[in-house]
């Protein structure tokens, strides 16, 4: 049965995968244990592609140059921004953020900006509030992110193994 | 079932389950595998959206209206920002419409490409739905090029846009009709020669075209009917006034019309090609200027807040007509009130007509034709009502009847 299907099947078999390379080529039975080889070096992984031009990750915040007119909470949607009254500043929840970035679109002072870093969970609630991440010409490095991806799983691995 | 004695069944397929959607209730009741009749019970996941939104200004609600819909982000975006536009007196620059228009035809291609994909799934056809995956690949890849997300893209703003169309984006956008015109062909031969996709889909579910007017099909499925309904083409707004749109209906193409599955999976099929068709002449036609009526953000939150009135709109989703109304008051900074009418609703009133006669194993397939979310029918209940005892049908049991059925259609 020779029919448009079969054609593109065919075509398939020769045609270079359309979508981004995996990490690794098949799944592997331990995941955790990969990580691991991953982050001492014993592993290739193919890295994560770049983000697009517009991504919006994980907001930044120039307390020094923030000059405390609230605008910024009045358009957030999330109410992921809260001013603080004594300092005339504000800080940032990122965990309640919702990635629109109008609050750095509506900031005068240009203070707030959308950095490329879009692996920001983890198990601390703390870590989730931006209160001052310095000038935005010294931008925030680029996290390494496979490592610390590894690294979170070290932590919980001992746990997985034991139950 | 016993000789003489009439019993029917009632399977119940929803509402909740992990994973879902849009979780709704369909009762079925059947006798042996036909069923006889169908309830619908919606209202499992009112989130409050419309309450959430009077404690917040019309900039604040964009967000919120975004995510009403994941896959139709940007139309309820669309229709929200309309309203608002409607109620403050604000007009939006031509530039900004285009883009719009673009972006609105970018999310129906996404929307079809990927509910064509599902609905081969449904019936086992798996080839071809790896194959509707893989074709959605580009349209999520243009959307993230152009606006930094592939879903929620953020990108429309209360008086115009908040990303432009840059030389780049232009390329990619060309890129993609040409991609698709070339490999969409695949998809379309599945739809109109594949002997098995039209023994599944033939004579399932069907829907008259009285019947359709009775009960308020929107959308697609209306146009399956043999229904020209389309606001893209009966009130043009935003750039479709410039752009020629005709609703496309069966029977232009095919010659007569039936109202079943089929007619909805050819009505998708063609739509995307028309996407592609307005993508192009709009891109042509891109007028230069500003991106927003007011780029100032202060000055836009003043403006609407001196705003007094009730906005409304109503505007072509990927899934039918989606209506918003709102009221702004004058003093007061926050929407009074706001009403979404999503076309799923609309549509879900005709479902009772689509399943009677029909089997069980049609029942993925039908409940998917009008593209509300499969995944209601994660779990079922089998009530027997004799013996007392139930059982529970998962989406699994559903979607093994389905491809049963098709096994038994190609004589294997």
């Amino acid at each position: 049965m020779l029919n448009r299907m079969t054609l593109q099947i065919l075509k398939q078999v020769v045609e270079k995968p359309f979508t981004n390379l995996f990490p690794v080529p098949h799944m592997p039975d331990n995941l955790g244990e990969v990580l691991k080889a991953a982050a001492e070096g014993r592993v290739q992984i193919n890295p994560p592609v770049e983000v697009p031009k517009h991504f919006r990750g994980k907001i930044a915040y120039d307390k020094g140059k923030c000059i405390g007119c609230r605008l910024c909470t009045r358009v957030c949607p999330a109410n992921a921004i809260t001013y603080i009254p004594e300092e005339k500043k504000v800080m940032v929840h990122v965990d309640r953020c919702c990635f629109c970035a109008q609050c750095t679109e509506i900031c005068p002072v240009q203070c707030l900006w959308m950095t490329e870093e879009f692996l920001i969970s983890s198990y601390d609630r703390k870590a989730q509030v931006v209160v001052d991440s310095g000038k935005k010409a010294e931008e925030v490095p680029q996290v390494e992110r496979i490592p610390s991806e590894a690294q979170r799983v070290e932590t919980s691995a001992p746990e997985a193994a034991s139950s | 079932m016993a000789v003489g004695e009439a019993k029917t069944y009632k399977i119940p397929i929803g509402p909740v389950h992990v994973g879902l959607k849009e979780p709704i209730t369909t009762w079925l009741e059947v006798d042996g595998e036909r069923i006889v009749d169908i309830k619908v019970r919606p209202g499992a996941i009112h989130r409050g959206i419309e309450f959430m939104a009077r404690e917040r200004n019309p900039i604040q609600v964009i967000y919120l209206a975004e995510r009403i819909c994941g896959i139709c982000s940007f139309a309820h975006i669309e229709s929200f920002v309309r309203a608002v536009e409607d109620a403050a007196s604000i007009s939006v620059p031509k530039r900004a419409q285009y883009i719009r228009t673009i972006m609105l035809e970018l999310e129906r291609v996404h929307s079809h490409i990927l509910w064509a994909g599902v609905a081969c799934y449904t019936f086992g056809y798996d080839s071809a739905f790896n194959l509707g995956l893989l074709l959605r690949e580009k349209v999520m890849d243009v959307l993230e090029a152009m606006s930094g997300n592939r879903v929620n893209y953020g990108v429309g703003t209360i008086g115009g846009v908040r990303r432009d169309i840059t030389p780049e984006v232009a390329a990619a956008l060309e890129d993609l009709i040409d991609y698709y015109r070339r490999e969409f062909a695949a998809f379309y031969e599945v739809a109109t020669e594949d002997p098995i996709t039209k023994a599944r889909m033939r004579h399932v579910g069907t829907l008259p075209p009285e019947d359709a007017v009775r009960y308020c099909a929107v959308g697609p499925t209306a146009r399956a009917s043999g229904l020209r309904v389309d606001l893209r083409w009966s009130s043009p707004y935003e750039a479709y006034a410039d752009i020629e749109v005709t609703p496309i209906v069966p029977q232009d193409y095919m010659g007569e019309v039936y109202g079943d599955v089929f007619d909805r999976f050819l009505v998708r099929v063609l739509e995307v090609y028309q996407s592609l068709d307005i993508i192009e002449k709009a891109l042509l036609g891109l007028p230069k200027g500003p991106l927003m009526a007011e780029p100032k953000l202060p000055k836009l939150l003043a403006l609407l807040k001196a705003a007094d009135g009730v906005g409304w709109s109503s505007i072509e989703a990927p899934r039918g007509d989606d209506a918003h109304v709102i009221k702004l008051t004058k003093g007061d900074e926050n929407v009074t009130w706001w009403k979404v009418r999503a076309p799923t609703y609309a549509n879900i009133v005709s479902w009772p007509i689509m399943f009677r006669g029909q089997e069980i194993a049609d029942a993925p397939l039908i409940v998917n034709s009008i593209d509300p979310c499969i995944s209601c029918m994660e779990r079922a209940l089998v009530v027997d009502k004799k013996s007392g005892s139930s059982e529970v049908l998962t989406k699994e049991e559903l979607l093994k009847r389905s491809r049963e059925k098709t096994r038994r259609l190609m004589g294997r």
